[in-house]
């Protein structure tokens, strides 16, 4: 029998307890073809968040530390000042690293900290229960936003993946969708890029993944995939932001 | 054996410095030796102490409120500490800076002009080695060579020997004060 | 030495090469001598961001298999204290330094023991210990410093030395050990280092079952149990007969309470002091039998009254516990304690002079 088609080494058999028509599942295994294609699972560890992934120890195959709320680039760094041929990876939502976590991110990449961040931004606090985030965009409806994002109390969301492209330090900054196929083949492209960044001990890389809630979004899938095609990709355009190439940041 | 002293002056005067030397020096006798600063804000300019004990025997409480012996640098720690000095004890006063000197008469009081001999000898800034000799000559904490061979040590590795020089001769000016007051008390 | 240089000299010594801090007065000695003499060693030095990010960069550095430790002062460990909450939740070894300075809020930069509460009843949420190491001299810091290395791998715990700012700042002799006498690193074979040829390395504190967590938290308690009967440390200074006064202190306000008691014994008082080492396993048995020979029991803190809440559960109502505190930096001589003391002696029998806030 010829095999077409297999889980990544990288991800393990349990089955995730993420929500239908959520894209964790998509960027977990992007990660995790990530770290395969260019061999480096075994000395891999990951960093979990408090959020929706804050079990994403289950699906992978690596090491993993969890992190307390936000400060999953703190651990990174420690671990990987110490054992710098490990390779680092947080994987946080938008809550833990854009809000609470925000002074651990932007130190982290200021100091080009050699980690990846797999950022996902869904607009919203996912576990616990749909609360409001810093991502959330204006108007949006949550449990502590009832009437909506009012952005004239609350300010306009924050655009992380340009926030820390103007950093001066050298780095790989990224925004990404894996909403649709296609999308999914160039977030895939960015992902190992990153990886690939932290191997060569090059820079701190960061990607930014716009993903679907449709559990707190109050949507089914296919209205979730609409808005984000329609409602957060024109606030929050794609593309590599930086490159380590680059002399300064934007 | 147990001696302390008081060091209080203006911040940039030295006056951690030569806390530090004697208590180096005790030690460099085999001494147990304690060095206790005051720090923070009040280092910026204001007023800076150091406590300094030198003992033949364990030292128990650093803290000292009533030292036997306070070498005060400038005027405010002259109002602060003289009061301070235990009955019986040496106040050794820098007269270039402090035109009065204390009332008291239940202790010693050696005035000392340290600025103006510092600079006969070339250096004002080495105001604090006329008071540190002055109170080694008075109360002989530690031997005389202990303190040159800190001297030695502290401004030797930076390589200038002329400031080692200086610095040593301005401390035995201080010493034959220190001893030639004792003399005068007999 | 200085005494922060001394700690710091004293980690190297005992072959922890990674420090991560942010600058606090009265310690940012330590952090300066570090970042000297850690490059020298191949060591790694990081100042971090805050002191909430440093107590997880020694997380993240613990987690991966290496000695780690940090030091820092009150408000800095107030900010630590969350994680200090994690590290023991997840069981991971790290040293971690309080040069106590006075509070609450930013309160001032002199010596203080207010910090004793926060330090030994837990500083963080949970259903934890941090063992605690608290030295009277920087002879005492440096060995203390090299043994909690041992002793937070040993419990696979947390420890924090509770020093004070005097200890930071004095400077006294100090001898360092031959590192060929200090134990090497255990290893830890949980670390997370990659999982090549084996299963998966997980750090966590999270336990949502109830019963897992629970399970993790009878594991943590047979780890204080075990501390409690194994690593309490203290000092005894003439309490081993009748005495009138029993003195308690602790760091550098027991050695000021020594000097206090010779100049008390010269003049032919019976007065006798216990000097707790390990604040946390807290020495009780030793506290309630020398309590046992002494008519009062003084205790005696740079704070308004922390330890002595420990003294009391201690002595149990069996004597009299009076205490005098000084706050704000004011460090009390010798003389003044020795004026206390002498209160006590003089006191009509039957009534209990009141010292301070608790008597």
């Amino acid at each position: 029998m010829r095999t077409i088609f297999e889980k990544p080494d990288a991800l393990t058999d349990k089955i995730t307890h993420y929500c239908p028509g959520c894209t964790h599942g998509v960027i977990h295994r992007l990660v995790a073809e990530s770290l395969d294609e260019l061999g480096l699972r075994e000395r891999t560890v990951g960093i979990a968040p408090v959020g929706c992934a804050v079990l994403a120890y289950h699906y992978f195959n690596t090491d993993f530390q969890e992190a307390a709320h936000g400060r999953a680039a703190a651990l990174a760094t420690g671990a990987k000042r110490v054992r710098p041929d490990l390779i680092l990876f947080t994987y946080q939502g938008d809550g833990d690293l854009a809000s609470i976590g925000m002074a651990e991110t932007i130190h982290a990449c200021n100091r080009g900290e050699k980690i990846t961040t797999i950022f996902v931004n869904n607009a919203v606090y996912g576990m616990t229960g749909g609360q409001m985030a810093p991502t959330t965009m204006p108007g949006q409806v949550t449990t502590t936003s009832p009437a909506g994002r009012d952005v004239a109390e609350c300010g306009q969301p924050i655009r992380m993946a340009e926030v820390l492209s103007q950093i001066k330090t050298p780095g790989y900054i990224a925004r990404v969708a894996v909403h649709t196929p296609a999308h999914i083949v160039k977030a895939k492209r960015c992902i190992k890029q990153a990886f690939k960044y932290q191997a060569e001990g090059r820079c701190y890389s960061l990607v930014e993944c716009l993903s679907t809630c449709p559990t707190n979004w109050g949507m089914t899938p296919i209205e979730s995939i609409k808005w984000v095609e329609e409602t957060m990709m024109p606030y929050y355009p794609l593309g590599v932001k930086r490159t380590p190439d680059e002399g300064e940041g934007g | 054996m147990r001696h302390e002293v008081m060091f209080a002056g203006f911040g940039g005067q030295g006056i951690m410095l030569i806390g530090q030397m004697l208590a180096y020096a005790g030690m460099n006798e085999g001494k147990q030796a304690v060095w206790l600063p005051s720090y923070g804000p009040e280092m910026r300019g204001g007023t800076a102490y150091c406590i300094v004990q030198v003992s033949d025997d364990p030292i128990g409480s650093p803290v000292v409120a009533n030292p036997m012996n306070a070498a005060v640098m400038n005027r405010p720690s002259l109002d602060k500490f003289g009061p301070e000095v235990k009955p019986g004890g040496l106040l050794l006063i820098n007269s270039s800076l402090i035109p009065d000197t204390s009332k008291r008469t239940d202790i010693s009081i050696l005035n000392v002009g340290c600025n103006q001999i510092a600079n006969e000898e070339g250096t004002g800034k080495a105001a604090n080695m006329v008071i540190l000799g002055a109170l080694i000559g008075a109360t002989k904490m530690v031997k005389p060579k202990s303190i040159e061979d800190m001297i030695e040590y502290q401004f030797g590795k930076k390589g200038k020997r002329k400031l080692v020089d200086i610095n040593i001769r301005i401390f035995n000016r201080g010493l034959d004060i220190g001893k030639t007051s004792v003399k005068d008390r007999k | 030495m200085k005494g922060n240089e001394a700690i710091g000299e004293a980690a190297v010594c005992a072959g922890c090469l990674n420090y991560f801090a942010y600058p606090i007065t009265p310690q940012s000695e330590v952090a300066e001598y570090l970042s000297r003499r850690l490059p020298e060693v191949g060591g790694t030095f990081l100042q971090g961001e805050s002191e909430v990010a440093v107590s997880y960069m020694l997380f993240g550095a613990s987690a991966a298999g290496e000695r780690v430790f940090t030091t820092s002062s009150s408000p800095g460990i107030s900010l630590m204290a969350e994680g200090m909450s994690y590290l023991s939740g997840a069981q991971l070894p790290v040293v971690i330094v309080n040069i106590v300075r006075g509070g609450p809020g930013l309160g001032g930069i002199l010596p203080a023991q207010s910090d004793y509460m926060q330090a030994v009843k837990g500083a963080g949420h949970g259903d934890y210990h941090v063992l605690v190491l608290a030295p009277a001299g920087v002879q005492e810091a440096v060995d203390l410093t090299i043994d909690a290395f041992t002793l937070a791998e040993r419990y696979s715990n947390p420890v924090l030395i509770l020093g004070d700012g005097m200890i930071g700042q004095m400077m006294e002799p100090v001898e360092f050990p031959d590192p060929e006498t200090i134990p090497p690193p255990q290893p830890r074979p949980w670390a997370t280092t990659g999982m090549k040829d084996r299963r998966q390395n997980l750090i966590r504190s999270l336990f949502l079952s109830p019963d897992s967590l629970e399970y993790n938290n009878m594991h943590l308690r047979a780890k204080y149990d075990a501390m409690e009967r194994d690593e309490v440390r203290y000092e005894s200074y003439h309490a081993e007969r009748k005495m009138d006064v029993l003195i308690v202190a602790y760091g550098t306000m027991a050695r000021i309470c020594k000097t206090a008691v010779d100049v008390l014994r010269e003049q032919g008082l019976k007065v006798g002091l216990v000097r707790p080492i390990s604040l946390y396993p807290y020495p009780m048995q030793v506290v309630h039998e020398a309590a046992q020979k002494a008519k009062d029991v003084l205790v005696v803190e740079l704070s308004t009254g922390q330890m002595v809440e420990d003294v009391h559960h201690a002595v149990a109502g069996s004597r009299p516990v009076h205490f005098f505190g000084k706050t704000g930096g004011n460090i009390p001589p010798p003389d003044r304690i020795a004026d206390e003391v002498r209160k006590l002696l003089v006191k009509k029998p039957g009534k209990s002079r009141k010292t301070g806030r608790k008597s």
